[in-house]
């Protein structure tokens, strides 16, 4: 059993996304961070100061953890923003802005 | 949508919500919920996105006739033009004018890039913004695999997503149970339910849960599944370490002794990729505090009828103190009345609510007899290593929170932020607030956050713009 069997799921066709250039997976209606955990990947930002990994944590737009960069974007919160096609994911490395 | 009759503005279209706006509008009044997620539903409620085609929701639900009746009349009030629904709305500040003709403006951030603004005015609203998770630190609580128990929950629910494969399920609350089977029904093996109160306490409140038989029956149904899906659950015990270095492998754990210390020699591993941690609820308050309402505790006070003290501001559900979806639609049936009585200029009748009133009453006293049993180790903050990351936007350590205190003289934690950083990040302390008072040793203190969300400068600039050219007479129309 998988969360999508378990509510009888049927989306649309799966597209792909790059984290960091490599290609993923994802489903219409999946948030970013949806998209990624499916992928089997759970920290896509490390810390300002320590460099840290880090990832989902409050889930719900709260706690700013699970900032993002996306198409270029930097600090969005990958468990509110939906994946679309052809997004560029990418790992961000402090404040987003350092590249 | 009709511009007659008085116009409502709904904040948040969880079950207090969206209990509120039907009450409202079957009264003839015009409402407005304005909410910041794509669907109604709040977090209890929260669906599974559109996109991804769940013919089957209510595997991941409970109480699905009430959700069903909900949404049924929600959508023949917004078909009858009586309900406005205003989504990916994120509500950053609500203004009072006492010399507009419509008193309230409410500000919010469109979509989930919160750049944009929008803006309703309304004659009176109705504040249901919800709550947040508690997590309280230990050594490795940063570490990506630990999620809130909540934001495990919003994930599965929501994007139909799960962090990995082997689960642990840890903190204190009546949240661990519906977290714990939620993910087992999906397929993740859950290692073990971590609980460190000891829930047979309950059985000395017996008083105040006889009053909820429903609710006992709830909580047996869960002990149930746990059994049935061979969950171990420990009671009595606390996550003590996580373990792995860019992703968790393992965490330890720790019986309790009866004064809430950890037992020594009691220390066991269990290997898991996620940890669901969560230690209770806190109320949403933001927008009640910028509205300078009353806040009594943590909640926003409210009145029989769930008037706040600022007129023409009503509250219900968990901004009023955490007490789950029941209690939510009960306080937002009541509010929902009361706010449309007044706004047509009459006074309420209570025998009208009398039934909502009485469930309110005993929901209210079955969550605080919870309240009473479930709660973090008396000691936890023994376990917190002067290494540990406790604000986590700003990389704050328990030592450096030790050291405002014992070294340079804080005595509340305003000052132990001023000096540290502890609660000045993306968060605001949402998260950090409860630990570093904790760690400090000082009372927790209302954060009084002028904005709700962070936004723009742009839009700062516009709004004051807007003030001065007097333009905030001119009402942006609901998309309905």
């Amino acid at each position: 059993m998988n969360p999508l069997e378990l509510a009888e799921a049927e989306p649309g066709p799966a597209f792909t996304v790059t984290l960091d250039g490599r290609e993923i997976d994802a489903l219409p209606g999946q948030t970013v961070a949806a998209a990624l955990w499916a992928a089997g990947v759970t920290s896509w930002r490390t810390t300002r100061g320590e460099g840290r990994p880090r990832g989902i944590f409050c889930g719900i737009g709260v706690c700013f953890d699970c900032l993002v960069t996306v198409n270029d974007r930097p600090n969005q919160r990958a468990c509110l923003v939906p994946v679309r096609p052809g997004d560029s994911i990418r790992t961000q490395e402090g404040t987003g802005h350092e590249r | 949508m009709s511009a007659e009759g008085p116009h409502l503005a709904v904040i948040g279209a969880g079950p207090a919500g969206l209990a509120a706006a039907l009450a409202a509008a079957g009264r003839g009044v015009r409402v407005t919920v304005v909410d910041s997620a794509a669907a109604v539903g709040g977090q209890f409620y929260r669906q599974p996105s559109a996109g991804l085609g769940a013919r089957r929701p209510e595997a991941l639900h409970h109480q699905w006739r009430t959700w069903r009746r909900l949404r049924e009349g929600l959508d023949q009030y917004i078909a009858a033009g009586r309900v406005g629904h205003l989504a990916d709305h994120h509500v950053w500040c609500v203004e009072r004018k006492e010399r507009t003709p419509e008193g309230f403006t409410v500000h919010a951030l469109l979509g989930p890039e919160q750049e944009k603004p929008a803006v309703v005015h309304a004659d009176a609203v109705l504040l249901a913004t919800g709550g947040y998770e508690k997590v309280l630190p230990f050594p490795g609580w940063t570490l990506p695999g630990v999620v809130t128990a909540g934001g495990a929950q919003a994930m599965l629910k929501g994007g139909l997503a799960v962090p990995g494969r082997t689960a642990v399920v840890a903190g204190t609350g009546p949240l661990l149970l519906p977290v714990a089977t939620g993910l087992a029904a999906a397929g993740v093996t859950v290692a073990a339910l971590v609980e460190s109160a000891d829930p047979k306490a309950l059985v000395r409140r017996a008083g105040a849960l006889a009053g909820r038989p429903d609710k006992l029956a709830e909580g047996a149904g869960y002990a149930r599944e746990l059994l049935r899906r061979r969950v171990r659950t420990l009671v009595r015990h606390t996550v003590v370490e996580t373990h792995g270095t860019d992703r968790l492998a393992a965490v330890t754990v720790a019986a309790l002794d009866a004064a809430g210390r950890v037992r020594p020699g009691t220390e066991r591993s269990i290997p898991c990729d996620t940890l669901a941690v969560g230690h209770g609820m806190l109320p949403h308050t933001d927008l009640a505090e910028t509205l300078g309402c009353r806040i009594t505790g943590p909640n926003v006070h409210v009145d029989e009828e769930q008037r706040t003290d600022v007129p023409g501001v009503w509250a219900a559900g968990e901004t009023t103190g955490i007490g789950g979806a029941a209690l939510a639609l009960a306080e937002g049936h009541i509010a929902g009345r009361s706010a449309a009585a007044r706004l047509w200029g009459r006074d309420p009748d209570p025998r009208e609510w009398a039934a909502a009133a009485k469930s309110r009453a005993a929901l209210r006293e079955f969550f605080a007899a919870l309240d009473s049993v479930y709660a973090p180790p008396a000691h936890w903050t023994e376990q917190v290593t002067d290494g540990t990351v406790v604000c986590r936007c700003e990389e704050v350590t328990a030592g450096a929170v030790r050291a405002a205190v014992g070294e340079l003289g804080a005595g509340d934690v305003r000052t132990v932020k001023l000096l540290t950083r502890a609660g000045m990040g993306w968060c605001q302390g949402r998260v950090c607030g409860p630990a570093v008072a904790g760690i400090a040793g000082c009372p927790e203190s209302v954060a009084r956050r002028p904005f709700a969300r962070p936004v723009p400068l742009g839009v700062l600039a516009q709004v004051t713009d807007q003030a001065a050219d007097q333009a905030a007479d001119t009402e942006v129309a609901p998309d309905q």
